[in-house]
């Protein structure tokens, strides 16, 4: 891109906890409900109330922190930060910013076939605040306040990441962990995962860094990747005409593929953080984070490389059977049931996919069952389902309700040829098609293709197209 | 008839079990005797629904199913949320504020049987010692009506004293409990920092707002005390222990006192009165057969400053929430949202509050927090320090309430020489304990009162000295 200039990429992702109810208050955290029908008398920030932690955001935040082996605080301390905005009812956030509950932590991505760690510098736990809604009402702002209070852990890198490139691996590693732990459902598109980017320029081989600017809000790998390409390539173009970088807020508008300034350094807040009197530390034993280091689920490293030693796959399959939990859970099921393991990873990161994604569907919304696909391979393995036949059952299923068998059967793929039956059908091409026959036997190698072409034509498909090879050879050489 | 207003809390409970009078009669006779005393301006509003509770309670004690405060009247300081009643916090802010919840404090004596009168006056936000910051006016000391009650709960002890109502609700942040109860010459108990929950009791500063109760003496205070303190899961400050009876702990004759002279400060009393008052009172105590022993408070001369950096800092956060967003006074025609925010506030809080949020803002601003807010709080576990060493030799602390007796209205115009009232009272506060003060004496017809601070949940050690103060003295009767 530029052989001059170094990007220097820092991000803060904010990750919603799945929790049943809010962080500081007993409202439920349901998304699209009825504006301001989650939000309760602690969510509103009516005058009296208090807040009350939550412990499950605690258990979380610590499964995170175990997760990515980083330091977790032996108490958290929660601290006001204030600014005044409308869909902030207390006026202050209630966050941490002294011992956070997750300290330094580390986590590696690829790209490009390389492994590179990124530094985590911390994760904190913090209240989400609400939605103020501009065009709803001429004239007005509404406030939504039922995500007031959601919990979210805000996860801090490291200056570490080089290229926008980077950073979406970084995000998607960081989505594929808290998903495997389940402690997010990562919906990015709900707003469950989001991410503000630092991002810099240097010349290469610099050490200093550049004056940054803070992107904000992005929702989406794609966007990530957009806004900070586009702000990398406004900061060189500003460098190069002799300008300088303005430390600011900027904004990404996916409409316009751009970044805009949202306030300036002189506007910056002084948040005023002290720790809040309303709650007390919250001390954590290293018995606590040993009995939930026990309870962690098998994370996406360790799946890949158990996946690989027990059921033989590639690596490149395993990685890619573990971009998420359930992929990687709907293939266990497949390959547990059948004999052949590779199978089920071919056929899953084949045919199975390309459904999905001419679906524009999830592997969780995936109209085929892993029952479906057991079926249905157990067949093509037992031999009484050819492979086209499987690729045009795996089709049908989608878009039916029927099972496996009762499809192959309504479709006729169920009379595949025996032995017995191809070489009579084998005779019966070769008696028709003399001229094709004598030319093979003056050497015209090329023709084999031709009869196995016949054949298959013949048995509409219904063929194991090894047997018919096999019998074919034997056929054509007597 | 006689009157009933004069009697002590346990002799109207006996009364009423004993039906000797109705609890209409009694909530008749408050209300008549609250619309003779108007010009004290005790109360804010009064409860319209006071003679149906008195009914209610009548029925149940005719049925014998009377819980421990069946049909006694009471007033409560304005600064507790009671579902569907205005509460102002003394402010125009919350003027028409009318809350959706109510207090615990509320909840319990509601439980208990209470029938509430009323809402009594307080300085803004319970800031301020004379109840002069009050949006609804001052309120008069019926000893002089040409004094003030002292504050911030001066409504609750001008009513007390007045016999407005059996005992009244107030809250203590720096001793707006203890000195209104000096001035006004009734009791006045200031429990364990997490003994009264603040669920719905409206926050001045968090870490020293603690909930208690003004009584014409210490036996009716324990009994009134014992009904709103406990745990409380919806406050985490809240101490999980279980309450005894605090009156039986007056009452028993097990108790053995060593009172902690604390010489410096007992020494550096300016007014000769005052410090004789002191020692006349401590005379009382060893003819009781208390033991007393000097004591030294290390750092405690720094309780003052040290309390008006902690104090504001949490009330500059407090207060944000009265933005004229979601409730509270909102000015007309705002033309933008920082207009909204600006003239809401500058309209809504009067000169005390905007002073306190000015100071709590600057003490944490960038730059100024580690000088101040951080050094105040090293300081405040120092205080606490001296306490905890203190009452390994003591059982408790005695010391005068105040530094002098109930001043003229508008006499004192300097507002460090208004902070300087709560000399005596703010230790207790700083470090989380109990403090009683009690009547001890007069000078020209104006109360003096001395103060028992005890080790954490030793209410009932207070009460039980006080008690013995008050069957060897008849100064609370006077």
């Amino acid at each position: 891109m530029n052989n001059t200039w170094e990007s220097v990429i820092g991000l803060e992702v904010h990750v919603q906890l799945s929790t049943e109810s809010k962080i500081f208050s007993n409202a439920p955290t349901k998304f699209g409900q009825t504006q301001n029908s989650q939000a309760s008398l602690v969510d509103l920030g009516l005058p009296g109330v208090l807040p009350v932690l939550n412990e499950k955001t605690i258990e979380m935040a610590i499964k995170f922190g175990c997760a990515i082996n980083a330091n977790i605080s032996s108490k958290a301390i929660f601290a006001r930060k204030n600014y005044f905005y409308p869909d902030l009812p207390k006026g202050y956030q209630i966050s941490q910013l002294d011992d956070p509950i997750v300290g330094e932590g580390k986590i590696s991505i690829e790209v490009d076939n390389e492994e590179k760690f990124i530094g985590i510098t911390r994760a904190h736990l913090e209240e989400d605040a609400g939605k103020s809604l501009h065009d709803k009402y001429e004239n007005l702002s509404a406030i939504d306040l039922n995500r007031a209070g959601t919990p979210l852990l805000e996860i801090v890198s490291e200056p570490d990441l080089r290229s926008a490139k980077e950073a979406v691996a970084y995000l998607k590693k960081i989505h594929s962990i808290i998903t495997f732990l389940e402690i997010s459902d990562g919906n990015m598109s709900q707003g469950s995962m989001r991410c503000d980017a630092n991002v810099s320029i240097r010349k290469y081989g610099d050490k200093e860094f550049g004056n940054r600017t803070e992107l904000k809000n992005i929702n989406s790998f794609r966007f990530v990747e957009k806004a900070i390409n586009y702000e990398i390539n406004r900061q060189i173009e500003i460098i190069e005409n002799g300008g300088s970088i303005d430390q600011e807020t900027r904004l990404y508008d996916a409409n316009k593929d751009e970044t805009r300034s949202m306030r300036s350094k002189e506007h910056a807040n002084d948040y005023r953080y002290f720790p809040d009197p309303d709650l007390i530390p919250v001390k954590i034993s290293k018995e606590k984070i040993q009995e939930i280091q026990k309870t962690l689920p098998e994370l996406p490293e360790q799946k890949i490389s158990r996946f690989i030693k027990d059921y033989k796959i590639s690596e490149y399959e395993s990685k890619n059977l573990n971009v998420s939990k359930e992929l990687s859970g709907f293939f266990e099921k497949v390959a547990k049931k059948i004999s052949s393991p590779e199978l089920a990873a071919k056929w899953i990161l084949g045919d199975l996919m390309a459904i999905l994604n001419k679906n524009n569907s999830e592997i969780k919304d995936s109209k085929i069952s892993s029952k479906d696909m057991i079926d249905l391979l157990s067949r093509l393995e037992e031999g009484s389902l050819s492979g086209p036949g499987a690729k045009k059952i795996i089709e049908l299923c989608w878009s039916s309700n029927e099972s496996i068998d009762v499809l192959i059967k309504k479709e006729g793929f169920d009379e595949v040829k025996g032995e017995d039956e191809l070489l009579e059908i084998i005779t019966k091409i070769i008696r028709d098609n003399s001229k094709q026959f004598e030319q093979y036997l003056n050497g015209k190698d090329k023709l084999f293709g031709f009869f196995v072409g016949q054949v298959m034509k013949e048995t509409k498909g219904n063929a194991d197209p090894k047997l018919v090879n096999e019998l074919l050879n034997k056929k054509l050489k007597q | 008839m006689e009157d009933l207003s004069k009697l002590s809390l346990i002799d109207q409970i006996n009364g009423l079990k004993s039906r000797k009078f109705s609890s209409m009669e009694l909530t008749e006779f408050y209300l008549k005797k609250i619309d003779q005393e108007k010009a004290l301006n005790s109360f804010i509003s009064l409860n319209e629904n006071a003679l149906k509770e008195a009914k209610k309670s009548d029925e149940k004690i005719a049925k014998n199913k009377n819980s421990s405060l069946e049909g006694i009247p009471i007033a409560h300081k304005d600064i507790f949320c009671i579902k569907d009643q205005i509460t102002t916090c003394g402010s125009k802010m919350l003027e028409n504020f009318v809350s959706p919840y109510s207090s615990t404090v509320y909840e319990k004596l509601s439980n208990s049987g209470t029938v509430n009168l009323g809402k009594t006056n307080m300085d803004e936000f319970a800031m301020g010692s004379s109840n002069e910051t009050s949006f609804f006016g001052n309120v008069l000391n019926p000893i002089d009506p040409e004094r003030v009650p002292g504050g911030s709960s001066g409504g609750s002890a001008s009513a007390v004293a007045a016999n407005l109502c059996s005992f009244a609700t107030g809250t203590d942040t720096g001793g707006s409990i203890r000195q209104p109860a000096a001035f006004c010459g009734i009791t006045g108990i200031k429990p364990t920092y997490g003994r009264v929950s603040r669920w719905g009791m409206i926050a001045f500063a968090s870490s020293l707002d603690q909930g208690g109760i003004f009584a014409k003496n210490a036996l009716d205070a324990a009994l009134a005390l014992e009904n709103i303190a406990g745990f409380d899961e919806k406050d985490s400050t809240s101490i999980n222990t279980k309450v005894p009876s605090f009156l039986n702990e007056a009452e028993s004759k097990d108790k053995e006192h060593i009172v902690g002279i604390p010489k410096d400060i007992i020494e550096n009393i300016k007014d000769d009165k005052v410090k004789n008052n002191f020692y006349e009172s401590l005379e009382i105590l060893k003819k009781s057969g208390v033991k007393v022993k000097e004591i030294d408070l290390k750092n405690i001369q720094y309780s003052l400053p040290v309390y008006y950096v902690i104090a504001p800092a949490e009330c500059s956060a407090n207060l944000s929430r009265y933005d004229g967003v979601r409730f509270g006074h909102r000015c007309d025609n705002p033309k933008d949202l920082e207009d909204l925010y600006e003239r809401s506030r500058a309209e809504g809080f009067g000169e005390e509050v905007k002073k306190r949020i000015l100071i709590g803002t600057y003490c944490l601003s960038a730059g100024y927090y580690d000088a101040y807010y951080i050094k105040a709080q090293k300081i405040r576990n120092l205080i606490k320090q001296s306490f905890v060493n203190a009452f390994k030799e003591v059982s408790s602390i005695m010391m005068p309430t105040c530094a002098n007796v109930s001043f003229k209205l508008n006499s004192i115009q300097n507002p460090v020489e208004m902070y300087e009232q709560d000399i005596y009272t703010i230790p207790a506060n700083l470090a989380g304990l109990p403090a009683i003060s009690i009547p001890s004496g007069k000078i020209k017809k104006l109360p003096l009162g001395i103060q028992f601070i005890g080790n954490y949940l030793e209410e009932g050690n207070l009460f039980n000295l006080s008690n013995k103060f008050q069957q060897n003295s008849n100064f609370h009767n006077e």
